[in-house]
């Protein structure tokens, strides 16, 4: 195997395979809102609040949650697009932009994304195969080179670079445009591809054929998918382990089979719930979950959940539960599945195995 | 499958024949189905054009007085448009007047259209403190009105006409940085800007690639529409003895020294406004045309 072009060399892998690709640890963004740098009242909305996972190589984790849980916040500050206010990337081993870790300049070749709006991440100035040269001759690659390499991947993704590499983006469809940013972000040979809600604007049946397309690249390339979606049928389909967020903190992960099966967070519970299904037996009757997310300038003491759980208890409101491991690999952040904790159902539900009872 | 991170070859490479379309064809075309542009930009290539060789075209003397002959109606033999209250060829004197009007139209906008989008790019893009202090700053010749900040400027320098230049650049700059500010602000936080920050770009190779031509556009039809607002304010500090000095022909200076005879010849007294008017018009509207021509995403 060889390099496409040595002035390019592919990303090795270092840590070898019991390594996670990326670790992150207590990330943290608050956004300040109302009031200036002067005013001592100003209040701070926390996005992301203290989260922390990994991602094993070669996995897709899909992180899951209502808009407005710190998701896209979440890609937003592992790509370094948005600088964190705490917390720290190991990516495979090797700190991000710490002393002798890794740069970001090399971080960022490792990682790409691909958003949401396909419209918004394609500059309407530059034609498909321009965009997809763009990075490449930043990297140093002369622009024939660029081109040529810029027009394979073009080809890779299903448009054929005679055909739709000097068209612009509003001479594009949605799903074309979305195919044009993946063969951006493959420009590089990434490790980790960060797809932010990337097929939440397509049609059903577009949204399928890119879906297939990452499979097929991901098998091929032994790339790593960081995949968030509000769209659960989407994620079970992609992932194969699920992150679930609530106001800007992690309160589930786990395999994706095993979530959808045996959740143990309320809120996850509710979220599945909510999923539409083909089954008339299965009728959702009623709206699992009542109101709207707090307001997360000001979110309840103790469990953020508290006040739409139908479990809550005076010890949701004094003590925030903490990620507890249930089962291998299975964690969850709920007093329930803490005996200790001095909720009282939690001791019997912590002793059997919780059914969920929609499964 | 996780180890193997070697990238499976690729394709070889497709011979890249790509048809490039340049972008500017496609605005000249698009400009070309336009009527009211194509008017325009025919009025004011004939206005140039008559401005630039008006030595040669000119049918007399732009400085020849004649007591003899004021104050002459329009199509008087001889004198196509008249003569004005000394008894010059009125046609003269406007090819003549175009050449300074035109030229204190046209060059402190387009110096404020250079210095001004720089600045403005670099307060948008890097935004934070750097955008403040750029921002505030501006905004304190944002605060007076453009003619009092012109004639306060161009009073302080002294008359003659590069002052005049001078003070006039440095009217539109702020405003002019204002949109390109404003207009950067926004394209930076479009999602093409972080995909160009994730491939590793510098802010430099980001804003000339990505932000630069996005922002051009909106800047320049608004600089546009600063050249008729230029030329304006130009008449008026050659009225105040601050630009362009009497005998010299400007159309300002013509409309000034002209309205003492507006009640004896009005049609006379208003052809420099007529020729003001017209100029003016003629770019609103070709800048108009030009940014829906430029609206690529039609």
């Amino acid at each position: 195997m060889s390099a496409p072009d040595p002035s390019l060399p592919a990303l090795v892998d270092r840590g070898g395979p019991a390594q996670p690709l990326l670790i992150v640890r207590d990330l943290r963004k608050h956004f300040t809102v109302r009031g200036g740098m002067f005013d001592r009242n100003a209040q701070r909305v926390r996005a992301v609040d203290g989260i922390s996972f990994t991602v094993a190589k070669g996995e897709t984790l899909g992180i899951v949650g209502e808009s407005g849980c710190g998701k896209s916040t979440t890609a937003k500050l592992i790509a370094r697009l948005l600088p964190a206010d705490s917390g720290e990337l190991v990516f495979d081993g090797d700190g991000v932009g710490q002393f002798g870790g890794m740069a970001l300049k090399e971080f960022r070749r490792n990682l790409q994304m691909v958003f949401q709006d396909s419209f918004a991440s394609l500059n309407p100035r530059l034609t498909a195969i321009e965009t997809v040269a763009y990075g490449p001759q930043v990297h140093g690659l002369a622009r024939p080179a660029a081109l040529a390499r810029a027009g394979a991947l073009l080809a890779r993704v299903g448009l054929a670079p005679e055909q739709f590499g000097s068209r612009y983006p509003h001479e594009l469809s949605g799903g074309q445009r979305q195919r044009v940013n993946i063969a951006r972000a493959l420009a590089f040979e990434p490790r980790l591809l960060i797809l932010d809600e990337a097929v939440a604007a397509l049609d059903k049946s577009v949204q399928a054929q890119v879906l297939n397309l990452l499979q097929e690249l991901k098998a091929e390339r032994g790339l790593t998918y960081l995949f968030i979606s509000h769209d659960l049928h989407v994620v079970h389909y992609l992932a194969d382990r699920l992150l679930v967020m609530y106001l800007g903190q992690v309160v589930e992960v786990g395999p994706v089979d095993r979530l959808y099966g045996h959740a143990r967070h309320p809120y996850t519970r509710a979220l599945l719930s909510a999923v539409p299904s083909m089954d008339p037996a299965r009728r959702t009757e009623r709206s699992p979950l009542a109101g709207d997310p707090p307001n997360p300038i000001d979110p309840p003491s103790g469990c953020r959940f508290r006040d739409r759980c139908a479990h809550a208890h005076a010890a949701c409101a004094a003590v925030a539960p903490v990620l507890r491991e249930t089962v291998a690999g299975h964690w969850a952040a709920c007093h329930l599945d803490d005996a200790g904790s001095g909720h009282p159902e939690a001791p019997a539900r912590a002793a059997i195995a919780f059914k969920a009872s929609f499964a | 499958m996780n180890t193997a991170v070697d990238p499976v070859p690729f394709a070889p490479a497709a011979p890249a024949v790509v048809a490039r379309r340049s972008y500017w064809h496609g605005v000249f075309r698009q400009l070309a189905r336009d009527p009211v542009a194509v008017a325009s930009a025919l009025l004011l290539l004939l206005i140039v054009l008559a401005a630039l060789f008006a030595p040669w075209l000119a049918p007399a003397d732009p400085y020849k007085a004649s007591m003899i002959r004021r104050l002459l109606p329009i199509g008087s033999p001889g004198h196509l448009l008249g003569t004005d209250e000394l008894g010059r060829d009125l046609l003269t004197r406007l090819m003549y007047g175009g050449r300074l009007s035109l030229l204190m139209g046209v060059l402190p906008v387009l110096f404020a259209f250079v210095a001004g989008t720089s600045i403005g790019l670099v307060a948008g893009y890097l935004g934070g403190w750097v955008n403040m202090v750029i921002m505030r700053t501006l905004d304190v010749f944002y605060a007076f009105p453009s003619v009092l900040l012109a004639v306060a400027i161009a009073g302080a320098l002294g008359p003659g006409m590069s002052n005049s230049l001078i003070a006039l650049t440095l009217v539109f700059v702020p405003q002019v940085v204002r949109v390109a500010e404003s207009v950067t602000t926004q394209v930076r936080q479009l999602d093409y800007v972080d995909a160009a920050r994730l491939s590793g770009a510098g802010a430099f190779s980001i804003i000339r690639a990505h932000v630069l031509g996005n922002v051009l556009g909106p800047v320049f039809v608004y600089a546009t529409g600063l050249v008729s607002v230029s030329m304006i304010l130009a008449s008026g500090l050659s009225f105040l003895g601050l630009g362009v000095k009497p005998p010299e022909a400007e159309w300002g200076l013509m409309l000034n020294t002209l309205r003492s005879a507006i009640y004896v010849n009005p049609w006379i007294a208003a052809l420099p406004g007529v020729m003001i008017f017209a100029t003016s018009m003629a770019f609103n509207l070709l800048a108009d045309g030009v940014r829906s021509a430029m609206d690529i995403r039609r």
